[in-house]
């Protein structure tokens, strides 16, 4: 039996969770307030010796990350990613909700360590309840003088500004996030230049995930080694799994980095639902490639075991599904979510989007071809690496590993599928 | 020069101004001051993109093509209801096609349309974050999850009233 390892859900479960009282009597702002007295530097190896990694779906190193900024430099941005639209993720908005002032802790800090006054945060439009939290415990934050003109210490400010995303996934992509705040579509740059020497406003700009800035209080308070002391070498710390689909209790857990996925479906999740079996497993977000049952319950919740196995962690957007899913049905729904949200701006992703859910469309409908199934596959391959941002990888994965995975499902529906003995003349 | 002849309220320039301050640009006020403009005029009207093109000091063709690439903003005079069923992975798996099709059928339209009354509108939308309480949808403002027939029965009932 696993159990969860309770980091950054501490405070949550109370229905005033959200205020700034409740969270002060539990602890909160301790460890900002611990940040006035260190030198930015202090900050930074602080969280370089925890190994903390983004939990925005790259999982790059946090502390390496800003120490990518340029030493002279007149303004720094810090943008909180609270887009979360990677479907199966619903991991931020549970902090947001619940702890918004964990958050806002962790931007202090953050902003402490890089020597940023202003923070962005930007929010997906869709998330109302969220916002008003957010908000709410800003305006709170801002009253008590954790954020503000000295925030940062005598004649430091942190400023945060809460921006309204307004219906784009690709606004989370980091330089489309950049591109959304400056008043433009939501369309990602090209890199280099990376965001850390040219970012926001033309600035050195860290952009960092909710959850990644939410672990930074524990880090700071705990020290390195306390954190280091869970999860895996390569993956310290726990982990927000949001686990959906035909579980029996769907939900966020918390997990210590490396626990068996076996262990968070079945003892955590409560297994798959109505006693059936595991058909394949999405671990990381819709982006990430499928597993069959065989090689979810192999793999641990960590990046380096998901990647040994072909695929990535993620944003911890765990689906599952049991043996009673067609999965054509299931890469018909994928395909055209990325479809519907292809930002237009590069033409393989525009148009290979478009023409990968339509033929999807036509396999799972029975008038595939065999010619269209190798058609998928060769535009899965031909869209990748050819665009500014990887939202093509994050359609050609889940397209590849299904119909590589479950091509004989695939193949069933086609209309020219050879005829066995059974079928009719 | 000014060529709208939608105005703000006082309380509402101010707002505006107060924002204005927390960016270095004019061009960051968009998508702002366009939900500003969306919860006091209700929609986005080409007028009302004039006001927030001089309000942004940007032109009113840059204003349209943000408020056509981002979804959320309302090109019509919004409806009543705008009902928006998850269509994506985890809500399918738990069973938003049997509920979208429950609402066309009681509603007598097809997602992406509107009522003859206008009072109701339905699409299907991708994900929401929801899908750990699937299925999920939003319907103006707020979010309903943990759908069943029964529960988007007694819904539909209370708003046709
Ligand atoms: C298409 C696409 C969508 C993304 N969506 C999100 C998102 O919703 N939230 C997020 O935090 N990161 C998202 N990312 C990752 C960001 O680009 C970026 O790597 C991340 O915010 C960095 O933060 P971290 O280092 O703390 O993980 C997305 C990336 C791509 C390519």
């Amino acid at each position: 039996m696993i159990a969860e390892t309770i980091l950054l859900k501490a405070r949550m479960g109370n229905t005033d969770s959200h205020t700034l009282a409740s969270a002060r009597a539990a602890g909160a702002y301790r460890a900002s307030a611990k940040t006035l007295a260190a030198a930015p530097e202090e900050i930074v190896q602080l969280v370089k010796d925890s190994g903390l990694r983004g939990r925005g779906g790259a999982g790059f190193p946090t502390g390496l990350k800003w120490t990518f900024l340029p030493k002279n430099r007149d303004a720094t941005y810090l943008c909180v990613n609270a887009d979360e639209s990677e479907p199966g993720t619903f991991k931020d908005r549970l902090i947001l909700e619940e702890d918004p002032h964990l958050l806002i802790e962790g931007i202090v800090i953050a902003c402490r360590a890089i020597r940023c006054a202003h923070a962005y945060l930007y929010i997906r439009g869709e998330f109302c309840l969220p916002h008003e939290r957010i908000r709410a415990a800003a305006d709170e934050a801002y009253a008590a003088g954790l954020l503000g003109p000295n925030a940062g210490g005598p004649g430091q400010a942190i400023d945060l500004t809460i921006h309204r995303g307004a219906g784009a996934y690709i606004c989370g992509e980091e330089t489309a996030l950049l591109n959304s705040i400056e008043g433009k579509k939501g369309q990602p740059r090209m890199k280099p230049p990376f965001p850390t020497n040219v970012g926001l406003f033309g600035k050195p700009t860290v952009i960092n995930n909710v959850e990644t800035l939410a672990n930074l209080p524990f880090i700071v308070e705990k020290g390195p080694d306390a954190y280091r002391a869970i999860g895996t070498e390569k993956s310290p710390g726990t982990r927000l799994m949001s686990v959906s689909g035909h579980v029996e209790r769907p939900g966020v857990y918390e997990v210590a980095h490396g626990v068996p996925m076996r262990g968070l479906i079945e003892d955590l999740a409560g297994g798959v639902r109505g006693g059936r079996k595991l058909k394949a497993l999405i671990p990381g977000g819709s982006s990430t490639p499928v597993l069959t049952a065989e090689e979810a319950y192999a793999v641990n919740v960590d990046f380096e075991s998901v990647q040994a196995a072909g695929s990535m962690l993620g944003s911890g957007g765990c689906i599952v599904m049991d043996e009673t899913t067609d999965m054509v049905w299931a890469l018909d729904k994928l395909a055209h979510f990325y479809a519907h949200e292809s930002c237009g701006q590069c033409t393989p992703c525009r148009e290979g989007s478009g023409w990968i859910a339509e033929i999807v469309r036509k396999i799972a409908t029975g008038k595939g071809t065999r010619a269209d199934l190798e058609k998928l596959e060769s535009l899965a391959a031909q869209i990748v690496g050819n665009t500014i941002c990887v939202f093509s990888d994050a359609l050609a994965m889940p397209v590849v590993s299904h119909v590589t995975k479950f091509r004989a499902e695939f193949e069933a529906h086609l209309a020219d599928r050879a005829s066995s003995s059974s079928a009719a003349p | 020069m000014t060529h709208s002849m939608t105005r703000w309220s006082a309380a509402r320039t101010e707002e505006i101004e107060a924002l204005r301050r927390r960016y270095p640009t004019d061009h960051a006020l968009l998508l702002p001051v366009l939900w500003i403009a969306q919860r006091d005029f209700g929609w986005i009207s080409h007028d009302v993109m004039e006001l927030v093109a001089e309000t942004c000091r940007t032109s009113p063709a840059h204003v349209y093509s943000l408020a056509t690439f981002y979804t959320m903003f309302e090109l019509e005079k919004p409806i009543r209801y705008h009902i928006q069923v998850c269509n994506n992975l985890s809500c399918s798996l738990c069973g938003s096609e049997g509920i979208l099709a429950h609402i066309e059928k009681r509603l007598g339209i097809r997602a992406g349309e509107a009522t003859a009354d206008g009072r109701f509108r339905l699409t299907a939308v991708e994900c929401l974050a929801s899908c750990g309480t699937g299925p999920a949808m939003q319907v103006n403002d707020a979010y309903y999850e943990k759908l069943t027939l029964e529960k988007v029965d007694a819904l539909l009932e209370e708003w046709m009233k």
